[in-house]
């Protein structure tokens, strides 16, 4: 690193952070491995990565809510094992109390540090004046857009003075132009220094969100988390997302995050037996069916760039990863670097009518994620061909933490019940194998 | 510069009293006179056997009330402390949350009129040569009428609480004493508030029955309403029960008023939802009070004592209470701990069975509890007859009703008003009648104990027909759905979790009144009919504990499996699959 940086600038210092849960039989499931990311006074870091790579568990052991199972995390050299006064935190959810007005809960920050009332209240006010909610100091958050929400949210987090200031996805849960506008705001407070933050760290799964802001980018690769590549960024504010620079830069990282790792050889291991915890991306199978029609389609020709295919259906970019990660799974896509290809089977499957694409998608969830496979197996081999679902839900927390594990047996329903493989009683809880039209009232 | 001067103009108004103080500072003085004159009469001397004369002169009944009134509100009072940590502490220890949750389960089950002249006597030996002994036994029996089902309902809010918030408050380094009180209890209070008005209602029924008890064979009978009827009813005064229900209708509508109106309408700011959703309920009172000077005033004292109270708290041990991460005990050693635990539990019920069985059986024999069991059948199969009449009447009339939102906002009060009027205040003129006309009392005493509770099942009913979306209702209307078809399809499944709701709070409250109600006196005349309410009131009033306790045991028996094999799983059916949104 460049030599002029001392000890004193860095403000959080991650050195080899995991992040593991426990599970039954099979050890530990990882979700963040070796994290080493250094904070440094004065600088805007964006971690970047899909949904689900860890990073806002990185965020909550950051400000303590949660501690690594192994590694340091450093806060002004002082190792943080709960919160500390010094770092606060913007939520995705904004996370406001709703029987506190505006300034309520504002001060709300404030209270716990022994702020006598009348400062808490000059302070708050301060703070709100100085966000843009001027005049809303008694409005409740429900009487506020969500725009406002995430003003009450900063000034929040901004009234206690921190020195270094978390965003979990903070502007995520917005609209576009409401977006832009907050971001803009922040950052006028911070290349003006009118606020006392030394330094910001954001999380997102936004590429352009996190170049417009950032001043260095970490991008994260999933399962288990784990940083991929730093990419500094050098533009002035404000920066000019239609410029020929930032799109280059959006390119460059978006290269980088589709482009896989050369795996290791424990990670080949694990692709090559991919297990029945296999954490099945949350889809459904009309959204592949969408994406299989789009890359069928005549003028594609069974190849598709990514942002082609992302700006045909409307969608971003990261929302269409887990599509294709699924279509991949059941060997219907291929990608390589930014083109997806159409396999042989996924163009038939495109090609077929409703019956033969439930065959054909039947056959490949049999043959590709050995979860169904399970599933058909112990409901053959059972005398009365049923099965509790809390039976595989067992099974897969010994791979998965319990809400991982809840999530993907909803997807293997899903999966399961249009190819027919088997039928499921949602009011019982019972996988079965009897003609899926008779689960259907009557 | 700014700040300064929005503080100074939230100020400048706060100087002279308006014409609001006007009205509210003799309101609230009159208060204060009031409580140190009732408090004042509750400890006046007393020793058991001792008549307590109780007027007929309806000029007494305004001091009556003022004395029930103020029963309810100590007990109410308390059922908010107990509620507030007890189910804190249930719900924050796992292992305390296996042995407190199910108790009060099994209390909320027992029948309180039935206890009632056991825990009179404890309470005269607690405070003795004082009216205060049996004074705290009313109070007692209000109470335990009240407490279960508020902490039921903190208990699940705060199990409820969203995680972020809990982030939140941990982000910022909330002590635990704030976090209780600006998250925790902000967050259940409406659900708390909603349970505290059921409570009161149930309450209203329990009072009354209370204050007029027999123990060892002396009448006790304290100045409240509850015993000025009973005077009414062993003189045969017709116009002094009459007087009795006007007051009582009067004294339930000003609490309403005055009391819970306006804390419901405060209370709606703390509803966990992010955008507000239909009209927020308005009242006078609350209007008239935050218009006032003095009561911003006073407002000081209680913000002052929180800025106290925090410091004094700053210390308490932040137990780390996250609800539930979501992941399971993994460890094997927890697993095992937790198994001990369970066999234990299971091995200390067991053996107080034992003991409560060794000491009812001492007194009676094993016939005699089939004999009892049977007679609780005699009661259940009264509960259901009538539960299902009751339904038969009121879920039509409550679609009808809930179908119309005009009419449902101004008739759901009403429904809520009528279950808060305590229908034993009405038994006189039933029993009235059973007696003079020679009315079989094994059929036309059963009703009674509905009389209160049926007013649940209609008001729940009018609720959900209120909440079943237009759209679906047009949806029906556009497919032409046949009558049949409408009821079956749309109104029934729609209505039938509010529904089940009514019927869990109507029986509950069957069971309980059963003891009053299965037995009942007209002057000299007393009529009854077979059943296990009557057992127990007989046997109360002959001072017989071990068979009493058999009854209490019994009846909570019924009541528990009743709600698990019944209630309970069409509760969670109807929450499961048939929720609406």
């Amino acid at each position: 690193m460049v030599n002029s940086v001392n000890n004193g600038d860095k403000l959080i210092d991650l050195i080899g952070v995991n992040k593991s849960f426990a599970a039954p039989e099979k050890g530990r499931i990882a979700v963040l491995q070796d994290v080493n990311i250094q904070v440094r006074r004065g600088e805007i870091v964006a971690v970047l990565g899909r949904s689900g790579c860890g990073k806002s568990t990185l965020l909550r052991i950051i400000c303590g809510l949660t501690t690594a199972s192994s590694g340091k995390v450093l806060y002004r050299g002082r190792s943080v094992r709960k919160p500390v006064p010094g770092i606060s935190l913007v939520f995705q959810s904004f996370a406001l109390f709703p029987w506190l007005n505006v300034l309520g809960n504002v001060e709300l920050g404030l209270e716990a540090q022994n702020v006598p009332p009348a400062e808490r209240r000059e302070r708050a006010l301060a703070v709100i004046d100085m966000i843009g909610l001027d005049g809303f100091e008694s409005a409740y958050p429900k009487e506020l857009s969500g725009g406002m929400r995430q003003r009450v949210g900063f000034a929040r987090a901004l009234v206690v003075n921190p020195d270094v200031l978390l965003m979990d996805e903070a502007f995520s849960s917005l609209d576009v132009p409401t977006a832009e506008t907050l971001r803009t705001d922040l950052l006028d407070l911070w290349v003006e220094h009118l606020i006392p933050t030394q330094a910001i760290l954001m999380v997102s799964h936004n590429i352009e969100e996190a170049l417009l802001l950032a001043d260095r980018i970490v991008i994260f690769e999933a399962n288990p988390g784990r940083v991929k590549a730093e990419v500094p960024i050098t533009l002035k504010h404000p920066r000019d997302r239609e410029s020929v620079v930032f799109r280059q830069l959006v390119e460059r990282v978006y290269t980088i995050m589709t482009t896989p790792v050369v795996p290791s050889e424990a990670e080949l291991a694990r692709l090559a037996r991919p297990t029945i915890g296999h954490r099945l991306p949350r889809v459904t199978v009309a959204q592949m069916t969408g994406v299989l029609d789009v890359i069928n389609q005549p003028a594609n020709a069974g190849s598709i760039d990514l942002p082609v295919l992302a700006e045909t259906l409307q969608m971003e970019v990261n929302d269409i990863f887990p599509i294709l990660e699924a279509l991949e799974l059941l060997d219907f896509a291929h990608v390589a670097g930014r083109r997806v290809t159409l396999m042989r089977h996924g163009r038939a499957f495109a090609e077929a009518d409703i019956q033969r694409r439930k065959v054909i998608f039947g056959e490949h969830l049999l043959r590709r994620v050995p979860l169904a496979a399970h599933i058909r197996r112990v409901l053959d081999e059972r005398p009365s061909q049923r099965a509790p679902s809390s039976r595989f839900l067992r099974e897969l927390e010994d791979y998965l933490p319990e809400q991982d594990a809840e999530g993907v047996l909803e997807v293997i329903i899903d999966w399961g019940r249009y190819a027919e493989l088997f039928a499921y009683d949602s009011e019982a809880g019972i996988f079965s194998t009897e003609n899926p039209g008779a689960e259907v009232e009557t | 510069m700014r700040l300064f001067s929005i503080l100074q103009s939230a100020r400048a108004p706060l100087d002279l009293p308006n014409r609001w103080d006007i009205v509210v500072f003799p309101a609230l003085f009159g208060l204060i006179f009031l409580l140190a004159w009732g408090t004042h009469q509750m400890a006046a001397p007393y020793s058991l056997g001792e008549p307590i004369q109780i007027s007929l002169d309806p000029a007494a009944l305004p001091q009556y009330a003022a004395r029930t009134v103020l029963r309810m509100a100590v007990a109410m009072v308390l059922s908010l402390v107990f509620t507030l940590t007890y189910a804190t502490l249930a719900a924050k220890y796992r292992r305390a949350e296996q042995v407190m949750v199910p108790l009060l389960d099994v209390l909320q089950s027992v029948p309180i009129l039935g206890f009632l002249s056991i825990t009179v006597l404890g309470f005269i030996r607690l405070f003795p040569g004082s009216l205060l002994g049996p004074e705290a036994a009313a109070i007692f029996a209000i109470f335990t009428s009240q407490a279960w089902n508020m902490a039921f309902s903190f208990y699940h809010s705060l199990r409820i609480i969203p995680r972020e918030l809990y982030q939140v408050a941990a982000v910022f380094q909330l002590s635990s004493w704030q976090r209780f009180w600006k998250l925790e209890v902000p967050f259940a209070l409406p659900n708390l508030l909603w349970n505290a008005m059921m409570s009161a209602s149930g309450g209203w029924f329990f009072v009354v029955a209370s204050e007029a008890i027999s123990v060892a064979g002396h009448d006790i009978l304290l100045p409240g309403i509850g015993s000025y009827i009973a005077v009414a009813i062993q003189q045969q005064d017709l116009t002094a029960i009459g007087y009795a229900i006007e007051t009582m209708l009067l004294v339930v509508l000003v609490t309403d008023q005055l009391v819970f109106r306006p804390l419901v309408a405060w209370a709606d700011r703390f509803k966990f939802e992010q955008a507000s959703l239909g009209e927020a309920p308005t009242s006078w009172v609350l209007t008239l009070l935050t218009r006032t000077n003095l009561l911003r005033r006073l407002l000081v004292v209680p913000a002052w004592f929180w800025e106290w109270s925090v410091r004094q708290f700053r210390r308490l041990p932040a137990k780390p209470f996250l609800p539930r991460l979501r992941l399971r005990i993994t460890r094997r050693e927890a697993r095992r701990l937790d198994r001990l635990w369970n066999w234990f539990l299971v091995v200390a019920a067991a053996v107080s069975i034992v003991v409560l069985t060794r000491f009812v059986v001492r007194e009676t024999s094993y016939v005699e509890i089939g004999h009892v069991f049977l007679l609780g059948l005699l009661t259940a199969l009264r509960v259901i007859v009538l539960i299902l009449l009751a339904s038969v009447v009121w879920v039509p009339i409550g679609v009808w009703i809930g179908l119309r939102p005009h009419l449902a906002q101004h008739l759901q009060p009403v429904a809520l008003f009528l279950s808060a009027f305590p229908a034993n205040l009405l038994f006189p003129l039933a029993v009235s009648l059973i007696v003079i006309h020679h009315l079989n009392p094994e059929i036309w005493l059963s009703p009674l104990m509905i009389l209160g509770t049926q007013w649940y099942i209609l008001f729940n009913v009018i609720a959900g027909a209120a909440s079943i979306p237009a759209d679906l209702r047009e949806v029906s209307a556009n497919l032409g759905l046949r009558r049949g078809a409408w009821w079956q399809r749309l109104i029934l499944p729609g209505v039938f979790p509010a529904f089940v709701t009514g019927v869990i709070t109507a029986s509950g409250g069957a069971w309980n009144a059963s003891v009053v109600s299965e037995i009942a006196s007209w002057g000299i005349h007393t009529v009854s009919a077979t059943g296990l309410g009557a057992y127990i009131a007989l046997q109360t009033a002959s001072g017989d504990y071990p068979r009493v306790a058999l009854g209490i045991a019994v009846m909570s028996l019924y009541v528990v499996a009743v709600n698990r094999l019944v209630w309970r799983r069409l509760h969670l059916y109807a929450e499961k699959h048939l929720t609406l949104g």
